[in-house]
């Protein structure tokens, strides 16, 4: 994702809220409709996968259906565990709690399978303190309950970025803090995970655990994002 | 074994090869803020060694200023990172921090 221009936010999907730059008129962005095509562009990487593969599949050491059911198993993974994760940390203290202590075996006993997975650090959002989580030396990420990493979370630019000069990159998600809340740039540099739990929301006391994971975004986990509100799709401003 | 809010400064050498230790964080000084104990060694694992013996891997946080020094405006704003044990020295409070 590019984000060479200062003021270009890196375009990242926010799934749950529509998308309201489309207006259907006559003037078609032309860029925005053309068909997709393959690139035949095959890179040194490719060909190096590509090898590797088929060297782990003739020598016996996977099968194909392996590679395929851990590709499926990978892509089942989606920010929707970590959205009810989080709702559920908003919506009961004893969870959240327990959550804060062990993580992996509280998510477990949600029915959600952390096991082969890192170990993982869960931080909170608030009380004057924002978190946004980066891995600088390669794309480490919570995969077990966000899934696979967005593309601008590998990028070199994010990496390199986020712990020089995070306010502007926070800036440009759309994330504005105030100079009194402390940024804490949390590099995840070897062993643990990490997922955000970011600031509830106000307005938000009535609804139920559903309602909550709806204004839970991966950005929001990541710390690239603020929950949303409940009455619009704009993010919770950051102006305490 | 560094205790939580002991000051560390993190080693200033290169390795050949694989190294979780990311350069900016070089010669830096930190408070230990975590033990999370110990870790089969990643510098070893990545060559299929058994990672032994285990590394322990503190979390450490740093200033922001620390860090980046004058150019970075913000006094409050901090950063976490994992680093293992053999990485981190005893150091003092350094003393932008003071205030």
């Amino acid at each position: 994702m590019s984000m060479h221009a200062p003021n270009a936010a890196p375009h990242h999907d926010h799934d749950a809220h529509g998308h309201d730059d489309h207006d259907h008129g006559d003037h078609h962005h032309a860029e925005s409709h053309l068909p997709i095509e393959d690139h035949d562009t095959v890179t040194e990487f490719h060909l190096l996968e590509q090898a590797l593969r088929e060297l782990l599949i003739e020598g016996g050491v996977l099968s194909a259906s392996e590679i395929q059911q851990q590709i499926e198993l990978q892509e089942a993974k989606t920010p929707a565990l970590g959205a009810k994760i989080v709702a559920r940390a908003w919506s009961d203290d004893g969870f959240r709690a327990r959550l804060l202590a062990d993580p992996k075996a509280t998510i477990t006993d949600m029915g959600i399978d952390v096991s082969h997975t890192p170990a993982l650090t869960v931080l909170v959002n608030g009380g004057g303190v924002h978190h946004v989580v980066v891995c600088t030396l390669c794309s480490c990420y919570p995969r077990m309950i966000l899934g696979v990493p967005p593309a601008w979370y590998k990028s070199r630019e994010y990496r390199a970025r986020v712990v020089r000069e995070p306010r502007v990159v926070l800036e440009e998600f759309g994330v504005k803090l105030p100079e009194t809340t402390e940024i804490r740039v949390v590099d995840s540099t070897a062993d643990l995970r990490y997922l955000v739990i970011p600031e509830r929301p106000a307005g938000t006391a009535a609804l139920d655990e559903e309602a909550l994971a709806a204004l839970i975004s991966r950005d929001a986990m990541i710390g690239t994002g603020l929950a949303k509100t409940p009455d619009a799709s704009a993010p919770l401003s950051g102006k305490a | 074994m560094f205790a939580k809010g002991t000051h560390v400064r993190v080693q200033d050498r290169l390795i050949p090869g694989h190294c979780r230790t990311p350069q900016y964080l070089k010669g830096k000084i930190g408070e230990v803020i975590e033990d999370t104990g110990r870790w089969r060694n990643p510098e070893l694992l990545a060559y299929h060694k058994p990672g032994l013996p285990m590394a322990r891997l503190f979390r450490v946080r740093f200033k922001q200023a620390d860090i980046w020094g004058a150019g970075y405006a913000n006094r409050i704003d901090t950063l976490d990172a994992d680093l293992y044990e053999h990485w981190l020295e005893r150091a003092e409070r350094p003393a932008a921090q003071g205030a």
